[in-house]
């Protein structure tokens, strides 16, 4: 199907892969399913009771993708949307989502969704998820993500999440349930700027033993937003997590770190650390040496650190 | 050509004026390479940074060519044609070290290109390249990876400042063929501020600075007597006879 050129470029923004309406893929734009399809090993289904979809991915699933981008365009709306992703044992597939909002009204447009990851033993999983905000518009641009995941034995899933920009507001919640010998590896990073306000809660719950944790979050704060980071790692179990918050703060911004470490089990490791702080003048030195003006070189030290 | 003239860089330390630089004077010449050595605390450093832009003159003037350079920032320097390796390079988080090459180059390097500044420093190209510019990094590695942003591009004059400060033997014996190799050339007017007796061997000129002002300059065939004869007199490193890294001198 034809898409115009505002989901076009939106599209684009949030979906690096390269958005294509082939194999596992679902469009949502507006509140609605635009297109969809499904592949061999890959189903999509509509949910009956609430808005959402049902994703069934079979164990036999080997290196595919399943894209399922949603767009909003329409100043005003709230979007609330709920999406199931049931992954059987032994796949392996990189699942990629994401939201854009072009605003272009005066109204706050809302996009919530609440995604729900059921992983089986040893499936390989890779979720990347872009947010991002545009339009000439005075509405604010939201997004209120809550993801939830439950790792079966030998799981790995991987939580690559990144806001690029326009997001005027945002309140994420993410949850996960881990099982013995499961991984979990989260990267997350974001940008604020103006007035924007964004807040991250997490809770990881190392239930299995052998279970572990890598929890990564780049943030940098511009103008006089606000980020306040919050993830607990909980040690239910014999497990290792470790919790990294590196943040950037500039102009008038403010950021909030919080990383909590809860072990509840005498064989539990967890470590956490936090940095917040001002672009390094000698980074910027550095860069200038090579010929970059101080703005330029700013540019690229944020542009590295959120890469 | 490099000429400096009545190089002075004053600072207010608890409301009163303290001379750290004062009227330092010297020329290098195209393809030439010039040492500055010294005891610590002297103002060498101090000099580098002058010369790069990184601190402000107070007075003098730095010509480039003959075009006075002082009133220039650090990335107008660049553009003009000075490199500079800093003695203590910065981390990078979530730069790799490929990225950092590439933008020293101000292109987009081949991977070989790459390798080949790696190597020219002592690292295997193969397990750095997409390694960050974090600290995970040793002391040493950050050093070379700086050393070879410097390489990675040709320049009027480079400088370096204590290149060998934190960096291992082997790798140190590279990185003085490298500079062997630059200078056999005579395409790039090196800057060198060393206390290592091999790399101030190599120099055509020699320039000691002690308290912020210049004790010797000469020849290497004039100064080279006075740092590493045994049998004589060197007021400069405030020492009688003996070696230059002797005591009184502990940055070996």
């Amino acid at each position: 199907m034809e898409l115009d050129a505002i989901t076009n470029k939106v599209l684009d923004a949030i979906d690096t892969e390269g958005f294509r309406q082939e194999g596992a893929y679902n469009l949502r734009y507006n509140g609605q399913a635009l297109c969809h399809g499904d592949s061999e090993y890959i189903k999509i289904r509509k949910k009956e009771d609430r808005q959402g979809i049902d994703v069934y991915i079979s164990g036999e699933a080997r290196g595919e993708q399943v894209h399922i981008p949603v767009v909003v365009s329409a100043s005003g709306m709230t979007d609330v949307v709920y999406n199931d992703f049931y992954i059987g044992e032994g796949a392996d597939i990189k699942i990629v989502a994401g939201c854009g909002i072009h605003n272009s009204g005066c109204n706050e447009t809302r996009h919530d969704g609440i995604h729900a990851f059921h992983v089986g033993k040893h499936a390989k999983v890779v979720y990347e998820e872009k947010h991002y905000g545009e339009g000439e518009g005075t509405g604010k641009n939201v997004l209120n993500p809550v993801t939830q995941i439950y790792l079966e034995e030998g799981a790995v899933f991987t939580l690559d999440t990144v806001q690029i920009r326009g997001v005027d507001s945002t309140e994420r919640r993410t949850d996960v349930d881990m099982g013995p010998d499961s991984r979990l590896y989260v990267v997350e990073k974001l940008m604020t700027h103006d007035r924007q306000t964004a807040v991250s809660n997490m809770e990881v719950r190392m239930n299995g033993n052998g279970s572990s944790a890598q929890i990564v979050s780049r943030s940098v704060a511009k103008g006089t937003s606000r980020q306040t980071f919050h993830p607990n790692a909980v040690g239910n179990a014999l497990c290792k997590a470790h919790i990294q918050c590196d943040s950037i703060i500039m102009d008038g911004a403010q950021v909030c770190s919080i990383p909590e470490i809860d072990a509840r089990n005498i064989d539990a490791q967890i470590i956490h650390e936090a940095a917040i702080g001002r672009i390094n003048t000698e980074q910027l030195l550095k860069l200038q040496s090579f010929g970059m003006s101080e703005e330029e070189a700013e540019n690229v030290i944020i542009d590295n650190f959120l890469r | 050509m490099l000429e400096v003239r009545n190089l002075t860089y004053e600072v207010v330390e608890n409301g009163e004026k303290v001379t750290i630089v004062k009227d330092v004077n010297f020329t290098v010449g195209d393809g030439e390479m010039l040492v500055i050595t010294g005891p610590n605390g002297g103002g060498k450093s101090t000099v580098a940074k002058l010369l790069m832009g990184v601190l402000d003159v107070t007075d003098g003037e730095i010509l480039l060519d003959g075009r006075d350079i002082k009133g220039l920032g650090i990335d107008e320097r660049a553009k003009a044609g000075i490199g500079y390796a800093f003695q203590q390079p910065p981390i990078f988080k979530g730069m790799t070290i490929r990225r950092l090459l590439n933008l020293a180059a101000g292109k987009e390097l081949p991977e070989y290109v790459c390798c080949d500044l790696l190597s020219n420093v002592g690292m295997c190209a193969r397990e750095y390249l997409d390694r960050e510019v974090d600290a995970t990094l040793s002391g040493g590695e950050r050093k070379r990876v700086e050393i070879a942003t410097v390489l990675a591009k040709s320049h009027k004059v480079c400088i370096f400042d204590e290149p060998e400060a934190g960096i291992d033997l082997w790798s140190f014996s590279m990185l003085v063929k490298e500079f062997e190799k630059i200078h056999q050339k005579k395409q790039e007017t090196l800057l060198l501020i060393s206390h290592q007796e091999k790399i101030i061997r190599m120099a055509d000129r020699i320039l000691i600075i002690k308290d912020g002002t210049v004790n010797q300059c000469g020849s290497a065939e004039e100064i080279l007597p006075l740092l590493f004869d045994e049998d004589r007199e060197c007021s400069c490193m405030n020492r009688k006879g003996g070696r230059m890294y002797g005591t009184g001198c502990d940055n070996q």
